[in-house]
């Protein structure tokens, strides 16, 4: 092999690992670690989805459905979004079953971007969109929410950054890792720069289900938005469904048609078995879902007062399972805070610089942990700032 | 009895954690002041909606205590006036007796007893609860192993299988 030829191209040769990889590594080999740094529900899927999907087989569904989706599934996902967001979304020509959330976004970026479009990234963001937009040969335009403003992003923010160039926004609300949540005026005044710029949003909205304060609004329910939104939501969180990799995207038609033939030629269709499970999950699932989100809510109250007290300040996040608390009171950086916890105590958070600059000074931790584990987290959060305390 | 939202969100946080929660944990997750817990937490005590801080355990698991449970199929001829009342009374009011529930279908109580040994139940049955001018027939069944309880699954196996750090 030719030492100085590189096989690999430029994009994935560029591409920086994700910086969760090296506290996975650093975590894996230790015994007794409370675990605050998963991005995933406590809770194991419901049983009677599982059943489901269980059933499924054993009446031997293992072939391939439509690229789509399940005709059946694709119905009962426009019955939810109609019911759940008022939004109406043809189940033919609208929706498309994909392999999560993630590889909805992967293709709708890649169904939109051109060599060089620019995409407006709300930080701190999800470690997946700057990537994938730099997969599909876009340009990642990353704007930064300030916490004082409760990690929102505010209208002139964006309109700072918009260029001739400039396709999409990504937006996440509830957000991962802020746990911030957009109210619906808020994303009205978001939506009057779509309209302005004639901006396409992608709105990912996997965290919809777990919206404890106030009214969770979607973005394509907002007037006038539901032709410039590709809206992406999915199983993984409110459904307790991570390990199903199962997810779905409404758009406009001619979008969706588009996203489609990448769908059909890169993964055919999402996992039959996983259709079953998500099918049952619409159905009977909601008093699950109900359920989690009432125990998360409660462990919300419990986690973010209890950072406030031992001085790690906090905003109340609206949605989701993370708090994002300050970690500046330490005067350590957010990686040596992550790591010194994870050493000294055991407990597992991700630095905020992993969501992007602005989430530097921040930890993420997640509250989708049992309230026995997250006293005991606590506890050794405080054990761990009364040594590491600046003066 | 016409509880308040509060009110019912202090119970539930306490039907799905351990008993010893502290009063500071349960008024952070239901945001209310720790006074305001106690005074709620009184509160249902006094109504008798609060009935008791239970403990689930495993006895099974514990040497020399693993004790005998019996689920009692129990007809009755109920009496004018005081229906299936006054018999259930006479039962509940031995120590033995866990619950009594009084049922519809094929019999009209069901009685669960504890004992220390099978005989001490099959002792129970023939001498106390049979004996009883009402009872016209009893179906004992001997619980066998304890798979779930008041919701709670013993044998769990089932810890958290998630990698420790992840998107
Ligand atoms: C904001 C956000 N979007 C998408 C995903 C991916 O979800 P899925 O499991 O459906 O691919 C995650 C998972 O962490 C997320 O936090």
């Amino acid at each position: 092999m030719n030492a100085t030829k590189s096989y690999l191209s430029k994009t994935v040769e560029e591409l920086k690992p994700s910086g969760i990889r090296r506290f996975f590594d650093l975590a894996a080999g230790m015994e007794g670690v409370i675990s605050l740094g998963v991005g995933e529900p406590d809770f194991i899927t419901p049983w009677s989805v599982r059943e489901a999907a269980i059933l499924s087989l054993e009446q031997g569904y293992t072939s391939y459905t439509a690229n789509a989706g399940l005709m059946e599934l694709r119905d009962e996902i426009a019955g939810y979004m109609q019911k759940g967001f008022g939004v109406s979304y043809s189940p033919r020509s609208e929706i498309i079953v994909t392999v999560g959330a993630s590889q909805a976004l992967d293709i709708a970026l890649r169904a939109i971007l051109d060599p060089g479009d620019e995409v407006i990234v709300v930080e701190p963001s999800f470690v997946s969109y700057v990537p994938l937009v730099a997969l599909a040969g876009g340009v990642p335009v990353q704007v930064q929410t300030l916490k004082e403003n409760g990690f929102k992003i505010l209208p002139e923010q964006l309109e700072k950054v918009i260029t001739d160039r400039t396709k999409a926004i990504i937006l996440c609300s509830p957000n991962n890792p802020t746990g911030t949540m957009l109210s619906g005026s808020e994303l009205e005044a978001i939506a009057q720069i779509a309209e302005k710029y004639d901006l396409l949003v992608l709105s990912d909205e996997i965290y919809a289900e777990l919206a404890y304060d106030g009214e969770y609004t979607s973005f394509a329910a907002i007037s006038e938005m539901k032709k410039r939104t590709i809206l992406i939501s999915g199983f993984s969180k409110g459904f307790a469904m991570t390990g199903w990799r199962l997810g779905f995207v409404c758009a406009p038609e001619t979008i969706s048609q588009a996203m489609l033939k990448i769908h059909q030629y890169a993964m055919m269709c999402a996992p039959t078995m996983a259709q079953f499970a998500a099918l049952e999950a619409l159905k009977t699932g909601r008093s699950d879902v109900e359920d989690m989100k009432k125990s998360y809510k409660r462990r919300r109250n419990y986690f973010v007062q209890s950072l406030n007290e031992l001085g790690l300040t906090c905003h109340v996040p609206g949605g989701a399972f993370y708090a994002f608390p300050s970690i500046e009171s330490t005067g350590l950086s957010s990686e040596e805070f992550a790591e010194k916890l994870l050493l000294e105590e055991k407990v597992a958070v991700v630095p905020g610089n992993i969501f992007g600059e602005s989430g530097e000074g921040h930890v993420r931790c997640s509250y989708a942990t049992s309230m026995e584990l997250l006293q005991e987290a606590i506890k050794r959060i405080g054990l761990f700032l009364k040594r590491n305390q600046k003066a | 009895m016409k509880l308040t939202e509060k009110q019912i969100e202090v119970l539930e946080i306490l039907e799905n954690n351990s008993a010893r929660i502290p009063v500071e944990d349960i008024a952070k997750m239901a945001e209310l002041s720790k006074e305001e817990t106690e005074t709620i937490l009184d509160k249902l005590e006094e109504m008798k909606v609060l009935v008791r801080y239970n403990s689930v355990i495993n006895w099974s698991k514990v040497d020399g205590h693993e004790g005998v449970t019996a689920m009692i199929d129990v007809k009755v001829a109920p009496k004018r006036g005081v229906g299936f009342d006054e018999v259930a009374q006479r039962i509940y009011r031995f120590k033995e007796v866990r619950s009594v529930y009084l049922m519809s279908g094929a019999y009209d109580l069901s009685v669960i007893i504890e004992g220390r040994s099978m005989n001490e139940v099959a002792r129970f049955v023939s001498e106390k609860l049979s004996t009883l001018d009402s009872v016209l027939s009893t179906t004992t069944h001997f619980i066998l192993k304890k798979y779930k309880h008041d919701g709670t699954i013993f044998e769990q196996n089932e810890d958290d299988k998630r990698i420790v750090v992840s998107p």
